[in-house]
């Protein structure tokens, strides 16, 4: 492996300077699962690694209605947190099915958006909470839309000298639930032939759904926020035969290939199948009666 | 491997950590491993290389209370943390209830496994005592066995779980 030097930042200065000085020869260190794999691997070399874990920002995990998420908390805070499982379920179904338990000890949410791949459990969740990244580089702050910042298979938004901080998401509104599920071949430890997360407000009455989001894992180069089938939703009556109906739109919205994992028939049934019933699962979250 | 510009060398960090209960200094090159220090500076064998990528477990170590795969976390890292690996598991003069139910169940073979079990499993249970079945098993499925088949080594935990009642 190519040598590089270990810089523990204890702050965002230190630690952005640090990256605007080794360019893409640089990169954070949150909790290390996918980098470390990455550079024994020689999928590319760096010069310097540098460690966010010191930063206040990026370890913080702030529940106030709202809540922030901070790049480099381990996911067993986030699902361990009883008050933020109550309200952000979608989150915490990927956050507890990431890896095994030691990988939940170090893996962050902030580090599997970073990672980018299409298949991240962690990302779609994020989009149907209306997650919003905080990203701070040397020309200063900016903001976008967790559906935004990927941009490709292990691409995404950041650019040279910037980090992604944090992760925040909006208060839900009353009568809100969510879910996220995904297809693969054993129980544990593996990787999404199919992801969806589904988020839904249903009305006072508990019948009407008042908008919904509806997000895609491993079925398109980066997570596939499905616009049509979000929008299809509002207004309609929340049974499984709408929500059966949102699957088919999704569906159309996915574009997946081939691979070792699934095919292209398989995962756009899988949308359809997993689309339903993530929505299923939230409406009765919603209900409060998960 | 590329030549470095003289520049770019990179220099050993001090690293102070509790290990196994004893206050514990080393040299780290930035990136060597937790497991390639615990193996190759420090001479504890105990804890397993496996797949060396995070998927097998077999390098299990507790930091700070929380299990993690030492392949996956670099030496300087530990820089303050309190570590326990499968040499700060048994008692002076003897085993832990979960060695013994180890023994006592067959729950390993070829062995290589079994040190990353210990460790997962004795933190289940020191944070989950009555831990069922399924509990057992969810917790454990970051730690791969490819002799067993995994009902001797659930026995063996459930054995030492009412053993440490």
């Amino acid at each position: 492996m190519h040598p590089y030097q270990y810089i523990p930042a204890t702050n965002i200065t230190e630690a952005v300077s640090a990256l605007a000085r080794y360019g893409n020869r640089a990169r954070i260190l949150a909790g290390g699962t996918d980098l470390l794999v990455q550079l024994r691997g020689e999928r590319y070399e760096l010069d310097a690694v540098v460690d966010a874990k010191a930063i206040p920002e990026l370890v913080e995990l702030t529940l106030d209605g709202g809540l922030t998420i901070g790049a480099a908390v381990p996911c067993y805070q986030v699902y361990e947190n009883l008050a933020i499982a109550a309200a952000f379920p979608g989150i915490i179904d990927a956050a507890s099915l990431i890896g095994g338990i030691q990988i939940q000890s170090r893996a962050s949410l902030g580090g599997n958006l970073c990672n980018s791949t299409p298949s991240a459990d962690g990302i779609c969740p994020l989009i149907v909470h209306s997650g919003v990244v905080t990203i701070t580089g040397v020309d200063g702050t900016r903001t976008m839309p967790v559906e935004e910042f990927s941009t490709g298979p292990g691409r995404n938004a950041l650019g040279n000298g910037e980090m992604l901080i944090s992760i925040n998401l909006p208060k839900p509104a009353a009568h809100f639930g969510a879910a996220y599920q995904r297809f693969i071949p054993r129980n544990e430890m593996d990787i999404a032939v199919v992801g969806v997360a589904s988020a839904i407000t249903l009305d006072a009455t508990g019948q009407k759904v008042e908008s919904a989001r509806i997000a895609l894992a491993s079925v398109g180069p980066t997570p596939i926020f499905a616009k049509q089938a979000s929008e299809f939703l509002a207004g309609q009556t929340a049974t499984e035969e709408t929500f059966a109906k949102a699957g088919a739109i999704a569906s159309t919205e996915a574009t997946p290939i081939s691979d070792m994992r699934g095919t292209i028939k398989q995962r756009h049934h899988l949308v359809e199948v997993l689309t339903r019933r993530t929505l299923v699962q939230a409406v009765r979250r919603a209900r409060g009666n998960a | 491997m590329t030549q470095i510009p003289e520049q770019q060398f990179v220099h050993k960090v001090p690293v102070q950590c509790t290990l196994n209960g004893q206050s514990t200094e080393f040299l780290a090159a930035p990136y060597l491993s937790l497991l390639e220090i615990l193996r190759e500076t420090l001479g504890l064998t105990g804890t397993k290389e496996g797949c060396n990528d995070g998927n097998c477990g077999a390098c299990t170590v507790n930091v700070d209370g929380r299990i993690v795969d030492s392949c996956l976390m670099l030496g300087v890292e530990a820089q303050g943390k309190n570590i326990e690996t499968i040499e700060g598991v048994a008692p002076a003069g003897g085993l832990h209830p979960l060695q013994q139910a180890f023994l006592e169940e067959a729950a390993l073979q070829c062995g290589i496994c079994t040190p990353g079990f210990l460790v997962s499993a004795k933190a289940l249970l020191e944070a989950e005592p009555n831990a069922d079945e399924h509990r057992i098993r969810l917790w454990l499925a970051g730690n791969l066995c490819r002799c067993t088949g995994y009902d001797k080594i659930i026995r063996a935990v459930e054995k030492a779980r009412e053993e440490m009642k």
